[in-house]
């Protein structure tokens, strides 16, 4: 019995001792930005001591657990539309930009190596082309040697505004894909070897596994993973690799007031250095939260990294929201949300 | 006799009449604590209920056998993950019931008896593995050795058989259906063992001992003594396996491929109601998504409630019989 | 003796046959069953060894790319939330395995206690944690490792009463009758006698149910998730050791991938630790 008792003391103690004065956040959506966030908040802790809690669950998730209101911001790159931030009282800003790529398991196949149009990549997620050395894909590939062999394909088992970016792109280049998949953050992949991964990283870990396969995630996870990602050939006919520079053009010409709630898909962007699956990733908040002081120390973790974050992000090929638009957030989003 | 009356002193009485107070007051707390279970299972099944309720009301039983899940549309059914869920682990069952009973007979009938003790054990500390473990080990190890080997051996042998092709057609990636279904068969493989060999050590030594005086083999005292004798529990253990094996979680979802997709192929990603759950559950929001998932938990607690009441009332008989034949 | 010249040898040559068929093929199951079973095991040893290092018990989870990094705050979370389960599980299984025991013996409503108790134990861990989800994480508007703890205690619980039930009705009946028989109120009998003479098997049930949760992953999915911090608040989303192996072991990130691996022999070793001393415990007291 007492040792029971100074179990309980023991306990009471720690758990009192240890949650400090520091604050901590929790946020939680999209796994697209998960890799910068995550480097932001380990700078902003190392410099201010408040911690923010990043869980990658994907931005279906995002939006679901910041409409529950269990998290202080959700995280999603499928933006909500102004109609929708109006009707729960949120409002919405993008936050960093990245580039979505499709990746390839194939013996010998180098990053960049292979080019794809469009609507052939559309093809090969859709299982209209079943092997990799269908002739539309050599045809584009000369000289690289392409297995006989059936192709598997990797997908977001969860809802993910990655898969809304992606499928946005395929639904504009290819008319087959629009008629019989369409966009969203869930479609129903129609392929027959279809496979589905948690999160990015569970796409990128099925990718690295199975043999012939394809998947697509966000650019950070391939270049990390020395994954094989495939150039593309954009809008204005020029096949491009993805870096942060083809990203930064893809969106350089967005008017991100333009929409309420800057919900803006930057897919299929025009000029000849585009990245055509560009996206951004967005950040929901509350007009009336119910932890003002987290929501206010939200806000000034976005603006530390808004301002000292950019070389951490194009580190990791994101592109980091220009100034301009940074300076329009501050002054006609963040002063929505009431803090005090 | 006066002795008697004068033991019961006023004061006596008063700390009986406390004392049966206190039989009373602990009676019925111990009473509360033993009601938590049913409470709990109560608690379970109607919070189930009250959750799935917008999804069986608007397509009512339909959805249980129903092939669909798009969330974009919200129109679901729940055919997919059930057959998934029913697959794998009838895949297992199957493969985990004929090698438990070979280890059950061979650690109660032909094992050295020096051995018995260890193996035993190390059969039951098997069984507490968590069920991370074989995720794990069927990702990492399995499923590359498996889209290797074994996928293109199945292919190239019973795939060539009319019937039987259509089995093994697909990529051979080393996941789906018959990957999670041997990954399960790995995981309840050392319960089923344990309990069986439980059961078979309850035979009276003295009905084995008799079919061996009038000249049986070893293997005919199994299967025509041994086996009819303890066929309840041995039922009745299979099934608890049933039951761990429609529940598992993290073993399935690491390997069975997350797609919603129906394929008669093995070779076939699929999805049961738990990796559904697990996949899906963080991101669904209030609405048709959210009662859909939990109409497949629904579904799962049904099956694995009359799986397990069966398997306990056969424990049950099984036991009684005990008492009666000795 | 003259039954010996009946005997017809193409018969006894067959059953000799099957015999020896049956046996080998038992005797193989039990090799392959083994086998498998080892090599899993002989994997988890090869590569969580290589992962285990003093810093894996100092540093936090290391973010995605970054080098290095622990499992300390996954761990301390883990041991937070088993403990708390501990503590709100004993007392409740306890009783209530006392209640089944000591009054249970011919009431209807004990057996069906019984009855769904056992369905409980074996009941899908997911399913519990939905249930957990839906009563604690969306009424209090938040993860915690409490409700974490809530839903682990819902698994331990059915295992603490069946062990201690069963635990209890081992002690003879005639230690009761002797306490009775000085006068002692029947909750003395039960508390002070009873359960003492059955202390270590009690605790040998503790046991098992503790190792048995310190495995489970599913419940904790939904309502403790997972914190990327060092925390020991156990009103906010607190890191543990199976959901962090869950997200880790998924990833394409190397050291993720082997700090998965370290955490799984973590929760293994423990397990299997637990169960062997639950074992030797109660070898202890049958001899005794």
């Amino acid at each position: 019995m007492l040792k029971i008792k100074t179990w309980i003391v023991a306990i009471g103690l720690s758990a009192v001792a240890v949650s400090s004065m520091a604050a901590e956040m929790t946020g939680a959506g999209a796994s697209f930005p998960y890799p910068v966030y995550v480097k932001w908040a380990e700078a902003y802790k190392a410099k201010t001591g408040h911690s923010l809690n990043y869980q990658s669950i994907g931005s279906s998730g995002g939006i679901k657990q910041i409409k529950a209101k269990t998290v202080d911001f959700g995280a999603t790159d499928a933006p909500l539309t102004g109609e929708e931030l109006e009707k729960d009282g949120m409002v919405q800003f993008p936050a960093v930009i990245g580039g979505v790529v499709a990746v390839v398991n194939i013996d010998g196949i180098k990053p960049g190596q292979i080019r794809l149009t469009g609507e052939v990549l559309a093809d090969l997620f859709s299982g209209a082309i079943a092997k990799w050395n269908d002739k539309r894909v050599t045809d584009l590939n000369p000289g690289v040697a392409l297995p006989d062999a059936a192709i598997t394909v990797v997908h977001r088992a969860d809802g993910s505004g990655t898969t809304a970016v992606f499928t946005s792109y395929l639904t504009k280049v290819n008319a087959n894909w629009k008629s019989t998949v369409g966009e969203g953050a869930a479609v129903k992949w129609p392929a027959a070897s279809s496979v589905g991964g948690k999160g990015n990283e569970g796409v990128s870990a099925n990718v690295t596994r199975i043999k012939n396969s394809i998947g697509y995630v966000e650019y950070a996870y391939a270049k990390k993973n020395n994954m094989a990602h495939v150039n593309l050939r954009n809008l204005a006919g020029q096949y491009v690799a993805p870096d942060d520079e083809t990203f930064a053009a893809a969106s350089a010409s967005t008017d991100w007031s333009k929409v309420p709630g800057m919900g803006i898909y930057l897919t299929n962007a025009p000029g000849a250095k585009s990245w055509p699956i560009t996206g951004a990733s967005f950040i929901l908040m509350y007009k009336q939260p119910t932890n003002k002081e987290n929501a206010a120390e939200v806000i000034k973790f976005f603006d530390y990294a808004f301002k000292e974050g950019k070389k951490m992000a194009t580190d990791l090929e994101y592109v980091p929201m220009p100034d301009a638009t940074t300076d329009y957030i501050r002054k006609n989003v963040w002063n929505n949300v009431s803090v005090k | 006799m006066n002795d008697v009356d004068n033991m019961m002193t006023p004061h006596r009485q008063s700390v009986l009449r406390w004392q049966r107070w206190q039989d009373f007051f602990f009676e019925k707390t111990t009473m509360v604590f033993a009601l938590t279970t049913l409470v709990a299972l109560t608690g379970i099944i109607v919070s189930l209920f009250i959750s799935s309720w917008p999804v069986l009301h608007t397509f009512g039983f339909e959805f249980f056998y129903t092939i669909e899940w798009d969330i974009v549309n919200s129109k679901f059914g729940g055919l997919i993950a059930i057959f998934g869920t029913v697959a794998t682990a009838t895949i297992a069952i199957l493969i985990a019931l004929p090698l438990s009973f070979g280890i059950a007979v061979f650690l109660t009938e032909t094992c050295p008896m020096a051995l018995r003790r260890p193996l035993g054990t190390a059969i039951e500390l098997l069984a507490a593995v968590p069920s991370i473990i074989y995720g794990m080990f069927g990702l990492f190890i399995f499923a590359p050795l498996f889209a290797e080997y074994v996928q293109p051996a199945l292919a190239g042998t019973f795939g060539q058989v009319p019937g039987l092709s259509i089995l093994f057609t697909g990529a051979f990636n080393g996941i789906g259906i018959l990957a999670a279904g041997l990954i399960l068969a790995m995981m309840i493989l050392p319960f089923i063992a344990s309990v069986m060999r439980d059961v078979f050590e309850i035979v009276p030594p003295i009905l084995k001992e008799s079919a061996y005086g009038i000249g049986c083999t070893t293997w005919e005292v199994v299967t025509k003594i041994v086996l009819p004798y303890t066929k309840t529990g041995v039922v009745g253990g299979v099934m608890l396996g049933l039951g761990r094996a429609l529940g598992e979680t993290m073993a399935v979802t690491f390997v069975i491929g997350n797609a919603h997709k129906l394929s008669p192929s093995l070779f076939s990603p699929g999805n049961s109601i738990a990796s559904t759950l697990a996949n899906e559950f963080g991101e669904a929001e209030p609405g048709l998504h959210y009662a859909a998932l939990f109409s497949l938990g629904l579904a799962l607690f049904l099956i694995t409630l009359i799986v397990l009441s069966l398997a306990k009332w056969m424990l049950i008989r099984a036991e009684a019989k005990k008492g009666m034949k000795s | 003796m003259t039954g010996f010249s009946n005997m017809d040898p193409a018969i006894y040559a067959r059953r000799k046959r099957a015999n020896f068929i049956g046996l080998v093929l038992s005797m193989s199951a039990m090799i392959i069953g083994l086998a498998f079973l080892l090599w899993i095991l002989a994997i988890l040893m090869i590569k969580g060894f290589s992962a285990l290092s003093f810093s894996m018990f100092t540093q936090s989870t290391p973010a995605p790319g970054s080098e290095g990094g622990g499992l300390a705050n996954a761990i301390v979370g883990s041991l937070m939330i088993v403990l708390s389960c501990t503590l709100f599980s004993t007392p409740i299984g306890v009783l209530a395995g006392v209640y089944l025991s000591e009054y249970g013996d011919r009431s209807r409503f004990a057996a069906i206690t019984r009855f769904v108790n056992d369905i409980m134990l074996s009941a899908p861990s997911i399913v519990i944690g939905l249930f957990v989800y839906s009563l604690v994480v969306v009424s209090t508007k938040h993860f915690s490792g409490w409700a974490g703890a809530v839903a682990l205690s819902l698994i331990a619980i059915p295992v603490i009463v069946r062990t201690t039930e069963n635990m209890l009705k081992l002690v003879p009946i005639s230690l009761r009758e002797a306490t009775f028989a000085l006068g002692a109120p029947k909750w003395k009998v039960s508390i002070t006698v009873v359960l003492r003479a059955a202390k270590s098997g009690v605790m040998t049930g503790l046991l098992l149910a503790l190792a048995r949760v310190s495995g489970e992953t599913a419940p904790l999915l939904f309502t403790a998730l997972n914190n990327q911090f060092f925390s020991a608040d156990m009103n906010k989303p607190i890191a543990n050791l199976p959901v962090v192996i869950f997200q880790f072991a998924m990833s394409p990130y190397e050291n993720w991938v082997d700090l998965a691996w370290g955490g799984a022999l973590l929760i293994t070793l423990t397990v299997l630790a637990l169960n062997i001393v639950a074992r030797v415990a109660f070898r202890e007291k049958v001899s005794a």
